[in-house]
């Protein structure tokens, strides 16, 4: 552990990439702080590290997005200013961001001929994208709308763009935060095949499982510093946890529990969808008992937004198609919702859980009106404050008092603050949404914790979430929504995430005959 | 090279401050301005500033024009803070004006004392039944309300002027495009001797204590300002976005009405085709200048009625074309806005990136700090 050389994984070779001393500083935080790492031809190498430690800072530097105040980049023996990403490219640095800049209205090959430095002309283009694609195994139709793709398939493209320009390293900013567990085996594949011709491959994650399963070598990065370096393949989940968050990873348990009377019920939800690109819900039926968690997984594009839009009354359905305590309310706005008894942490922290330039007692307001804050249409402020000072102390929210800014917090603090917000209201029934979605894993635990706390007191709670591993410690049953239909549900303990896996990319539509766990999970790859 | 940076933490003083840096900025440029044309700056300054002050007669017509101002622009910055994008209150007052001066002909010379409250009451429901027609369309058609309230300033005016060249003209007015004058009940009394000031402006002054009372003590004014700072978070607690926008639309109708019948039962006294030198405009800056706070915006408005008072003085005392007084003016302006993006962010002057040699072992890591 410790200073691992990165030398000693492939002896001989010079250097492609050596960063030396990176610094940069942002008006409130130092990003990165004295970083140096080197990367060797055909080394994939993890960049590890919580949200906000640094990490994509320090790419977008790599990639001339960003300048650094200080440090050297050594490129291939030479030192270079990347001052913009078309000289990045020049160089040979390919990068797939984690959220796409496709346009959707255009095709693939479209696409990527306006991301070309150079032109091509469209029917040489697609034939070298067929190329391309089939010989790293990423199929793509160049002819194919954007809009009409899954994420992992705009993945592709992304990717496909890049290796087109025949890159000598390419970074990936957290990929497979939109893939199903069997994409993610064929991402891997493609991405060992490129090391073995020499592409080095800077890997950007926080998953420490994938890490161990495909890097050479690892930097850790820890606010903004580098915190250690590691064989990640020597180590395991817990000692590379401990240099991420320098601590114990904490855990959280279920303890099994009857569910008791039905709070929530859609029957057959049918809603078409308001934005052309979006997905329409096809009859959803689910029900939600006092006492348990339900946990909805997927991969986000998949339904999800409108989902969780219908079940708050932001878009409203057919009276009878939702049931809120056996009452039918889908045609009930959010406000009329929530008198009945539901709370709700949406997935879009700023913006829409809280009201970025207000303080945070009023953003107890938002919500909280019910609770005393507001008698015949005047506001009691010492109330509010008081209900917004008492959510900051019981869920620990880091941030200088009450009339902190909710944008003056960090992600994981604001979740905190939401989250405890909605549960102080005292819901019957509540619905999450992403809830660790960006959010540092100590603050993550916290909020897992008050999620099953309140299982526990008997609220029902249903649960909308990208991060498997979090919905099998938490869920009571497992659903998957995928194109817009929901899978059958199942308890955590009688499935696999090979089975889960099968579920997202939609394949639940005829019933599981059985044995699906132990499908091999590749072969199940479209 | 320089870059703007956002400030981690812009300051609550300078935002108090700055306007006023933003009128010494004005004065400063003004004071170069002037020069160069070869006028005395202080003499400008003098009939700009100290001149519409000097006597009890000159603050009666600063009151004056300072209670259109302050009406329209409490009404237009209740809806800017809720993102409603109301530019018409032009034609809003002049609507108000057409309802309360129909009234006010209506009673002729009757000495009724219900006459004046029914002009005003006229006057306030006519400026919202223009205001409803935009509100009534962006809520049905999500038509821009930008565009349908300013076109609505046209079609006002152009309704004035076919009034009073037709059904509404004064017999023996000699084919002036005017309405007979109004009776002496039909007239609102002026409220200092000496002066032309009348009891409009008491009425802007407690509307702005009310606006001040409903927008931060209310969950009412709670609600629109969230409409206005996150539209999503309004959705998603439940608020309605269309009673937001009829509120917003309706209330600036209101005031803008109410400004348009003051207007008319006060200094003017008559229906007539120009009642107003585009008061509903200038009343966007008298609340931007104001911040959007109901108080800020009294102080908008004062300071905006003495630069209109200020360049007509100009304009006559020292022979000064109207643009450059235009052009001073906006000055304020220029510099309120330069100021407020100073506040939120900061010049950065980005040097080149400082090289450090690599040494052959692992680079230290000890820490500056």
């Amino acid at each position: 552990m410790g200073n691992m050389k990165n030398s000693e994984i492939a002896p001989g070779s010079k250097p492609r990439l050596v960063l030396s001393g990176i610094t940069k500083r942002y008006p409130s935080v130092v990003a990165n702080d004295d970083i140096s790492l080197s990367v060797r031809p055909g080394e994939i190498h993890a960049v590890l590290g919580e949200n906000g430690a640094g990490k994509s800072t320090l790419m977008k530097i790599i990639y001339g997005i960003t300048k650094p105040d200080a440090g050297t980049i050594l490129w291939n023996g030479q030192y270079e200013d990347i001052t913009t990403p078309s000289q990045a490219r020049r160089l040979g640095i390919g990068m797939v961001f984690q959220h796409f800049s496709l346009f959707e209205t255009l095709t693939v090959w479209e696409n990527i001929a306006l991301a070309l430095d150079e032109r091509v002309a469209p029917a040489k283009l697609a034939a070298q994208i067929i190329e391309v694609s089939e010989k790293y195994g990423l199929p793509i139709d160049p002819y194919r709308l954007v809009h009409s793709m899954s994420v992992g398939e705009r993945q592709r493209v992304e990717i496909v763009r890049c290796l087109l320009q025949e890159p000598m390293l390419l970074i990936m900013d957290e990929p497979t935060s939109v893939l199903t567990p069997q994409a993610v085996l064929v991402l891997f594949k493609t991405l060992r095949r490129l090391a073995s011709e020499g592409c080095s491959i800077l890997y950007i994650s926080h998953k420490l499982d994938e890490i161990r399963t495909l890097c050479d070598s690892a930097t850790v990065l820890r606010g903004g510093r580098v915190s250690g370096t590691a064989i990640p393949k020597n180590e395991t989940n817990e000692s590379l946890a401990r240099l991420m968050i320098g601590g114990e990873l904490a855990v959280c348990s279920l303890t099994p529990r009857q569910p008791e009377e039905v709070r929530l019920e859609l029957d057959r939800l049918t809603l078409p969808t308001a934005d052309p690109f979006g997905t329409t819900l096809k009859e959803i039926s689910l029900t939600v008992r006092s006492g348990e968690i339900l946990g909805i997984a997927g991969v986000s594009g998949n339904g999800q937004k409108e989902l969780m839009a219908a079940l708050s009354g932001e878009r409203l359905s057919s009276g009878s198609m939702i049931k809120l305590l056996d009452q039918p309310v889908g045609d009930l706005n959010p406000a009329k919702r929530r008198e009945l008894g539901l709370t709700f942490v949406p997935e879009e922290r700023l913006g829409r859980g809280a009201v970025p330039p207000m303080s945070l007692a009023y953003n107890a307001l938002l919500t909280g009106s019910r609770k005393g804050m507001v008698q015949n249409g005047m506001i009691y402020p010492n109330v509010m404050r008081g209900f917004a000072k008492n959510v900051i102390e019981r869920f620990k929210v880091k941030c200088g008092d009450d009339q902190s800014a909710a944008s003056s917090l960090s992600g994981g603090n604001l979740q905190k603050y939401i989250v405890g917000r909605e549960t102080m209201l005292g819901p019957k029934m509540m619905i999450v949404g992403q809830p660790t979605w960006g959010v540092d894993v100590g603050a993550a635990q916290l909020i897992r914790q008050a999620l099953i706390d309140l299982r526990d007191q008997g609220v029902a709670l249903l649960v909308i979430s990208e991060e498997l591993d979090e919905l099998f410690i938490i869920s009571d049953r497992l659903m998957v929504l995928a194109e817009g239909r929901l899978s059958p549900s199942v308890r955590p303990a009688e499935t696999s995430i090979g089975q889960i896996g099968t579920w997202m990319s939609g394949k639940f539509i005829e019933p599981a005959g059985g044995g699906a766990a132990s499908a091999n999970p590749l072969m199940e790859v479209a | 090279m320089f870059v703007l940076e956002r400030r981690a933490n812009p300051s609550f003083k300078m935002a108090l401050a700055s306007p006023i840096l933003a009128a010494l900025g004005m004065i400063v440029t003004g004071f170069f301005l002037f020069t160069v044309l070869g006028k005395d700056p202080v003499q400008v300054f003098y009939l700009f500033f100290i001149k519409p002050l000097s006597s009890l007669y000159d603050i009666g017509e600063l009151l004056l024009k300072t209670t259109p101002l302050l009406l329209c622009g409490l009404g237009l910055a209740m809806g800017f803070r809720a993102n409603i994008w109301n530019i018409g209150a032009e034609g809003q007052l002049t609507m108000g004006a057409i309802a309360g001066g129909g009234v006010a002909l209506w009673f002729g010379d009757s000495p009724s004392v219900f006459a004046m409250p029914l002009m005003l009451l006229a006057g306030v429901l006519g400026g919202m039944a223009w205001a409803a027609i935009p509100a009534f369309l962006r809520t049905r058609f999500n038509t821009n309300e930008i565009l349908v309230t300013l076109m609505l300033v046209y079609i006002s005016q152009l309704v004035l002027s076919w009034l009073v060249h037709g059904a509404w003209r004064d017999p023996e007015g000699q084919n002036y495009p005017q309405s007979r004058g109004f009776g002496d009940a039909e007239t609102m009394s002026v409220l200092i001797d000496g002066t032309r000031v009348t009891w409009g402006i008491v009425y802007a002054l407690g509307l702005a204590v009310i606006f001040w009372v409903v927008s931060q003590k209310t969950i009412a004014g709670f609600r629109m300002q969230v409409a206005g700072m996150a539209p999503a978070a309004a959705a998603y607690a439940g608020f309605s976005e269309k009673r937001n926008i009829w509120i917003a639309l309706l209330v600036c109708g209101a005031t803008a009405g109410l400004a348009g019948i003051c207007e008319v039962a006060g200094p003017i006294g008559r229906l007539q085709q120009q009642i107003s030198p585009g008061y509903g405009f200038a009343a966007i800056i008298v609340a931007w200048i104001g911040r959007l706070h109901p108080i800020g915006v009294v102080f908008g408005a004062l300071l905006m009625s003495l630069l209109y008072l200020g360049g007509e003085a100009a304009q006559m005392g020292m022979s000064l074309p109207s643009a450059i007084t235009g052009l001073f003016q906006g000055l304020l302006l220029f510099y309120l806005l330069a100021a407020d993006l100073f506040i939120t962010f900061r010049l950065k002057r980005v040097r080149a990136v400082e090289r450090i040699e690599p040494k052959p072992a692992k680079a230290s890591l000890e820490s500056a700090a």
